[in-house]
């Protein structure tokens, strides 16, 4: 989850959101030397007593400023479409996952054995416990094994909404009759928050999203309490 | 073929990758599998053969299809009102297929 007044991207849980981290960093990188190079010229151009008022052609430098910047946005494309493929992967899922946005919770089936199935609404400012995040925080967490590859199908009751979880790169539209499909993995175990991300009505800011990884041995014992 | 289907089926982990819907819109292979399952039972019964081979097709589409869907889709089957009924009458013709929305 973010620190308060964070601004930065949060920490990576899964090896897709590590590249993005990576390249956002190179990305950013070249952005404030691109602008401190141009507020260094603006600031010597206001400062001269130098003048040239006969410029008549000034060939060198319109080839030097063209090719410049078309290499450093070949730099920065590459990289993009690297992770944009890298995100489209063949991948073999090994549980399928269904998030279903609804005005305003979430709802999540596991269906691939038995139909399991819940609802997780925000916890309550009342209810938190001390330690625990205000608006962040659900009454049943989304239980899921680490280091395994996780289908996300993610579709909506009612109207739009998105799931999203930035800690593992993730930000899916939730679209009502159709199924998008994410993946998800994460490295570790923890808990992983994100939040609706998409406009959805009054209490939009108020449906939470929580991942909890946990061991697989320990997720099998989970899935078994699930099914009554 | 049913051993090889029983023993698919006894690995069952969750569906797998298929290439006919490699995209993000996974609408498609929930609706196909629906269809499929369906198909593959009237087929087989038709013929008196086994219809426990039709289950990776359920399989697959419980694990892909929201529950509501197939619930909805459940009774409308029982009702005689699915409204897929046209699609599983006849294989689509070449012309015919020109005509569905792309997915």
């Amino acid at each position: 989850m973010a620190a308060p007044a964070q601004l930065g991207l949060q920490n990576a849980a899964s090896p897709i959101m590590e590249e993005l981290i990576a390249f956002h960093d190179h990305a950013l990188m070249i952005i404030f030397l691109i602008s401190s190079l141009v507020l260094y010229i603006i600031s010597l151009m206001l400062t001269t007593k130098l003048t040239h008022t006969s410029t008549m052609n000034a060939q060198e430098i319109e080839m030097i400023w063209t090719i410049l910047p078309a290499m450093i946005l070949i730099m920065i494309a590459l990289p993009s479409l690297r992770i944009l493929y890298m995100t489209d992967e063949f991948n073999k899922p090994y549980l399928t996952l269904k998030a279903i946005g609804h005005q305003w919770y979430w709802s999540y089936e596991y269906s691939d054995y038995e139909d399991l199935a819940f609802d997780s609404y925000i916890m309550p400012t009342y209810f938190l416990e001390p330690g625990e995040f205000r608006l962040l925080e659900v009454d049943n967490r989304t239980t899921l094994p680490m280091e395994a590859d996780i289908r996300v199908l993610i579709s909506s009751q009612d109207v739009l909404h998105s799931w999203a979880v930035p800690s593992l790169g993730v930000k899916t539209d939730a679209i009502p009759g159709r199924l998008n499909q994410a993946m998800v993995a994460s490295m570790r175990p923890g808990l992983y928050y994100g939040q609706c991300s998409e406009i959805c009505g009054s209490n939009h800011s108020f449906m939470p999203i929580v991942l909890e990884f946990i061991y697989f041995q320990d997720f099998e014992v989970w899935a078994s309490y699930l099914y009554i | 073929m049913a051993e090889e289907m029983k023993a698919k089926l006894k690995n069952y982990k969750t569906a797998p990758f298929d290439s006919r819907f490699p995209n993000q819109n996974q609408t498609r292979n929930c609706w196909q599998n629906y269809l499929d399952f369906h198909r593959c039972e009237k087929a087989l019964s038709a013929k008196g053969d086994d219809v426990s081979v039709c289950q990776w097709y359920r399989r697959v589409y419980k694990s892909l299809c929201p529950i509501s869907w197939v619930t909805d889709w459940d009774e409308q089957w029982a009702d005689g009102t699915f409204p897929g009924r046209s699609e599983l009458a006849a294989p689509p013709s070449p012309a015919s297929s020109v005509l569905l929305p792309r997915w």
